[in-house]
């Protein structure tokens, strides 16, 4: 079974980004980049797939602007196969980017797709369902655990109440959660390993899709910002604050 | 205009969010419908009809909703899909996970987690943890979008809707539901609570959270965990407050041993009052915090909870 893993390049989750001056987007300029989290941890299980016998082939795919390739090499670096670059200089909504992806399971004759629960940028968390959707198979979303077991895998989900156990038929797709695993740092033979690995670029336009956006940004603000309070001195001060709020409320 | 909203509910109740989505719903305008799909939810369904301003329940029943799994949910959901200008549900796990399969196969957009209904075609949501604000706007025949809890009151409950049975079964045979394993609290839950009390990495292990856990029996309030906490594994994941966990706006949030990462800050910077103690002073979570009180939390919260 052919593993898809998909990865998006985003802006460093420990760096705090500012709106623009014209409150039209996010700036990004030299803002560092990296791979969404939860993408590493969907690449990460995708190895471990392959190095249980379960997945025969693992292939990253990103969606986005050139400089992608630097997360795909990431991705070729703590196991993928292979990458395929789908380059668009336009960001791209979840839609298209799931109906792009679908194109690509078809060619390539995708058993599993992993991809992360949502990106830690737009924090949209919808693609993986999108994708599911079109090509018409299960879907399993905030996935903590997963066992391929014949033509089902069987996995756990983290849901608001708790855990929640289901079975999907393959082919599927898993979006992942925090604690599905933790990635490995990538070796550096690893790492030098992966610049030979192959990374193939095609263009977007070139998938007869439709790509249009359906979503227009009319603004980008900045948050109200809270003001730090006061420090306390002792519990006993502490108490009598929230006495206050308490009668306040 | 005609809205659907997909209830949140476990078969024998509804929960609160869904009131807080169907403000949002209000706020757009329209007739309201509300969609309660299960397997033996006839209870949940009744508690539907009794929100305002819903003017039709329609109750799909069937054991191929059980777990609302979201192959069979959505299916059911497209079947009725153009008899609507908006499908909305509450942010929840389940709503994250139906909603957008709904909006691929009608081919829309989804809106992810809205905080504010500018116009019926109009909304705002965060974006990069909640470091900025997007104004978003589509002319998608249907509009899908999910809504944050917190972001809307709840409506009110003296309504009397007519409920009708949706007799479609979509048994898509995809997927099959397991079990579930449902945390059982006396405490409120996290998303509606009035106070939670949250303890990070500083804890050092899941017995230590029995000192908040007493100190929260004492407030009334509910207990919640950073995502550093829930990585350890001190506390399920179920108690994670944060970015990619529960978003939380209550009256009074009392962070303990958590340093204020992004992620968590952009889970429960909305609520009214925030209380940290921290023994770290230039810990983030004091550039937040209302109240701070830099101290060992091993001496400070038995002390809080002697106090109280």
């Amino acid at each position: 079974m052919k593993i898809l893993v998909m990865v998006k390049r985003v802006s460093d989750p420990n760096v705090i980004i500012r709106v623009n001056a014209d409150n039209s987007a996010v700036d990004l300029n030299n803002v560092k980049m990296a791979i969404n989290p939860f993408c590493e941890i969907a690449v990460e299980e995708a190895v471990r797939l392959k190095e249980a016998g379960v997945a025969s082939e693992v292939i990253a795919l990103s969606i986005g602007e050139s400089q992608s390739q630097d997360q795909l090499r990431t991705a070729l670096a703590i196991g993928a196969d292979r990458a395929l670059l789908i380059e668009s200089e336009e960001a791209l909504e979840p839609l298209a980017v799931a109906k792009l992806t679908a194109k690509v399971v078809a060619e390539e004759e995708i058993g599993l797709v992993l991809l992360g629960k949502q990106s830690i940028d737009t924090d949209n968390g919808q693609t993986g369902q999108m994708l599911a959707s079109i090509m018409g198979v299960a879907q399993g979303t905030f996935t903590s655990k997963l066992e391929v077991s014949g033509e089902k895998v069987n996995l756990t989900r983290e849901v608001d109440s708790g855990l929640q156990s289901i079975s999907l038929t393959l082919p599927a797709v898993i979006s992942c959660d925090l604690r599905l695993n933790e990635p490995r740092f990538a070796s550096l033979p690893n790492i030098m390993k992966a610049k030979r690995k192959p990374l193939e670029t095609k263009a977007a336009a070139d998938f007869g899709v439709d790509l249009a956006p359906h979503i227009k940004t009319l603004k980008v603000e900045e948050p109200n910002t809270r003001q730090a309070g006061v420090v306390l001195s002792s519990v006993a001060e502490l108490v009598e604050k929230l006495n206050i709020e308490k009668e306040a409320v | 205009m005609t809205i659907l909203i997909i209830a949140e509910h476990d078969n024998g109740s509804l929960k609160e969010i869904t009131l807080n989505a169907v403000t949002a719903a209000t706020e757009i305008g329209g007739d309201i419908d509300m969609l309660v799909a299960g397997e033996n939810c006839a209870s949940a369904a009744q508690a539907a009809a009794k929100i305002s301003g819903i003017s039709r329940v329609r109750v799909a029943d069937h054991a191929c909703y059980n777990g609302q799994l979201a192959e069979n949910v959505a299916a059911l959901i497209q079947s009725v899909a153009s008899e609507y200008s908006h499908i909305i549900a509450p942010s929840t796990s389940n709503g994250k996970n139906i909603l957008p399969r709904v909006a691929a196969a009608l081919d829309v957009a989804h809106f992810s987690d809205i905080i504010s209904v500018e116009s019926p075609d109009t909304f705002k949501r965060t974006i990069y943890a909640g470091n900025a604000i997007a104004t978003v706007q589509s002319d998608d025949a249907i509009k899908v979008l999910t809504v944050r809890g917190t972001a809307f009151p709840l409506s009110e409950q003296n309504g009397s809707a007519i409920i009708e049975a949706l007799s479609t079964v979509k048994d898509l045979g995809l997927s099959t539901f397991i079990d579930e394993s449902v945390a059982e609290s006396e405490r409120p839950e996290l998303t509606s609570a009035s106070t939670i009390i949250s303890g990070g990495r500083g804890m050092q292990s899941g017995d230590n959270f029995q000192m908040l856990e007493k100190v929260a029996d004492k407030l009334g309030a509910a207990v919640g965990a950073s995502r550093a906490a829930v990585d350890a594994g001190y506390v399920p994941n179920d108690m994670q407050v944060g970015q990619t966990g529960k978003i939380v706006a209550p009256d009074l949030y009392i962070a303990v041993g958590i340093s204020g990462a992004i992620q968590h800050l952009a889970g429960m910077k909305d609520s009214k009052v925030i209380v940290a103690i921290n023994k770290d002073p230039d810990a983030p979570i004091f550039q937040v915090a209302d109240f701070g009180l830099v101290a060992d939390l091993f001496d400070a919260v038995p002390e809080l909870d002697q106090a109280l």
